[in-house]
């Protein structure tokens, strides 16, 4: 098992945003979670990639437990993630945006990166040709050398997906890719996750796009009010109707 | 490319030009802490544009660079290189220590805790007077001498100086386009983006304030060679502020920054220093903050960018392009 979350559980307040969550997600899958508006989804993703700490429960990644975990221990370890609202490096071109990703590819440190050192350059000239590899496969190529801040949203959500794979991870948590992409964008996404899956990818889709979710998810677990109420495949949670009265009941978007 | 090199081949050669047409000590002396404050203010450069940090405290490791100089090469009698060496490695230590727990603060505080820290050895310096000689100061520092060269006189001070701002502006502008200088970009536009890749923010940080300190330490061991006699009043408080409003006033992230805010600080406090009397009879030294201020005001009025973005009116557009 890649990643498996046992009993989650976390409370802002005195509300609980995230409650006795458990769940497993396999190698190579696409596990998808949904749920209505503040069904805590967000925060189960800030609680794996240790942004939150939780009040109980344990996530172990590839038999290691991540409690205590600072976030770039946790990217290091080959989890990492886009964000619900963008983080991109505005003033930074699409290029180097991806080639920060790639941090974690490259050893040069601070003394070495002042002295020039001649295998920081090879370095650096391989995470570049690494970076303009992912920026074909998102079709951002003849963007590489603008700011990151001046693409249009849309690419700005392909360019933070490219971003988050530039160090070669094996599970990528994804915060609703599709959020306010258009339906050729969204198609050109949900192509794209399946391309990585194929890879070999592992990947935890949060989204309100039902379709795209239908279309990729391997497997589903529903969130309402902090609390699973139902996992399964894609199947079997169109059909469950506790699913339908909490979720798609509610939201008239996923019509 | 080649225009870049270009410039840099005219700057290296008006500079090393400049003395020769100077023919007043005052003005050389006025380029060469032009020279010393640059050092520092490239480093604060990269703490405060880069790593996205403020340090109100960097007389103090300027102060310590000179201090270490001083104290080694009087009392210890230390041969002058390895004094200067250890002007470097001291503040770096300093940094080092109290960069932990000191960065993890969020702006006002950060800048009210390094303030204090800057006070506070600016305390030290005058109270440890068996270390530091007190309020009067130590003098009988010796010449620097590298190899048999031995820096006696302004001119030779001079150079020794803007070699040093050279070869620190090529380390910086190295560190800039390496994976840490990316890095350090990416941490100014987003923290949690630069953890999720991997980057160790808090790392990364205080390795940018363990060389700014440094650097701001190096500039001290050459100005106790230059002067060959410290005292604490260069190293108070407001010579920190002086070295924010440098690295703001010449733009922040911008490589040309340090250079004119070192150049323009200075230049200006001397102007005003022989001006401010001829209008304001009896006026003191304080009426140079006043006057700091109101340009400090301007330009984040009318560039807020700083004087190095001026150089972004040479670039091409590229967030015009998009489209
Ligand atoms: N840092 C925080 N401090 C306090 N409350 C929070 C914090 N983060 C989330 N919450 C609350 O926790 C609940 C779950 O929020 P969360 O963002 O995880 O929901 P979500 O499922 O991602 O929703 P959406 O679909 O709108 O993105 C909400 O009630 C939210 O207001
Ligand atoms: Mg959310």
């Amino acid at each position: 098992m890649l990643l498996e979350i046992n009993a989650l559980t976390k409370h802002f307040g005195g509300v609980a945003a995230v409650k006795d969550v458990s769940f497993n997600v396999r190698e190579g899958e696409i596990f998808a979670l949904i749920g209505p508006n503040g069904a805590g989804k967000t925060t189960v993703f800030n609680l794996i990639t240790g942004v939150l700490a939780p009040d109980t429960g344990t996530m172990v990644f590839m038999g290691r437990p991540l409690a205590g975990m600072k976030p770039h221990r946790i990217a290091a370890m080959g989890l990492t993630r886009t964000f619900q609202n963008l983080q991109l490096f505005g003033r930074m071109s699409v290029l180097e945006n991806v080639m920060a990703g790639a941090h974690l590819k490259g050893k040069t440190g601070f003394l070495k990166s002042l002295a020039r050192w001649p295998g920081s350059v090879a370095e650096n000239k391989m995470i570049e040709r690494d970076a303009l590899k992912l920026l074909k496969e998102v079709g951002l190529e003849d963007q590489a050398g603008l700011y990151a801040a001046a693409l249009p949203f849309g690419q700005q959500r392909l360019l933070e997906i490219a971003r988050s794979m530039a160090s070669n991870p094996r599970l990528v948590l994804l915060d609703e890719p599709a959020a306010g992409l258009n339906s050729a964008e969204t198609k050109i996404l949900a192509g794209y996750l399946k391309h990585l899956r194929e890879q070999g990818k592992s990947m935890v889709l949060v989204e309100h796009d039902m379709e795209t979710v239908m279309e990729v998810a391997d497997r589903i677990m529903v969130l309402n009010f902090g609390e699973s109420i139902g996992e399964g495949t894609p199947e079997v949670i169109q059909a469950d109707p506790k699913v339908i009265k909490a979720y798609l009941g509610e939201d008239d978007q996923v019509a | 490319m080649n225009k870049k090199i270009a410039l840099w081949g005219i700057l290296i050669l008006a500079f090393a030009l400049l003395p020769l047409f100077i023919k007043s000590n005052y003005l050389l002396g006025v380029l060469i802490v032009i020279g010393l404050y640059t050092i520092i203010v490239i480093g604060l450069g990269i703490l405060m544009g880069y790593a996205g940090q403020v340090s109100f405290g960097h007389a103090a490791f300027f102060g310590m660079g000179s201090y270490t100089v001083a104290v080694l090469t009087t009392a210890c009698h230390w041969p002058t290189i390895p004094a200067l060496i250890a002007s470097l490695i001291l503040p770096g230590l300093v940094a080092a220590i109290i960069g932990g727990p000191t960065l993890k603060l969020r702006e006002l505080y950060l800048a009210l805790a390094t303030l204090a820290f800057g006070i506070l050895v600016h305390i030290l310096f005058n109270e440890l007077k068996g270390i530091t000689g007190g309020p009067s100061g130590m003098t009988g520092i010796p010449y620097l001498s590298i190899g048999g060269l031995v820096f006696d006189r302004d001119i030779k001070f001079y150079y020794l100086v803007w070699v040093t701002v050279l070869l620190v502006s090529l380390a910086v502008h190295n560190l800039i386009h390496s994976r840490m200088g990316r890095a350090m970009r990416a941490i100014r536009e987003s923290e949690h983006a630069s953890e999720t890749s991997g980057i160790d923010t808090a790392g990364l940080k205080l390795q940018a304030f363990v060389f700014s300190a440094v650097l701001a330490g190096l500039a001290g061991g050459l100005y106790a060679f230059y002067v060959t006699f410290v005292s604490p009043s260069p190293f108070g408080f407001h010579t920190s502020v002086q070295f924010v409003l440098m690295a703001v006033v010449g733009g922040l992230g911008t490589f040309w920054g340090p250079l004119l805010g070192a150049g323009l600080v200075v230049a200006l406090g001397e102007v005003l220093r022989w001006a401010i009397p001829l209008v304001i009879p009896g006026a003191g030294g304080e009426y140079q903050i006043i006057f700091f201020g109101i340009i400090l005001m301007l330009i984040m009025v009318i560039k807020p960018e700083g004087l190095g973005a001026i150089t972004d009116l040479f670039k091409k557009p590229r967030v015009e392009e998009v489209q």
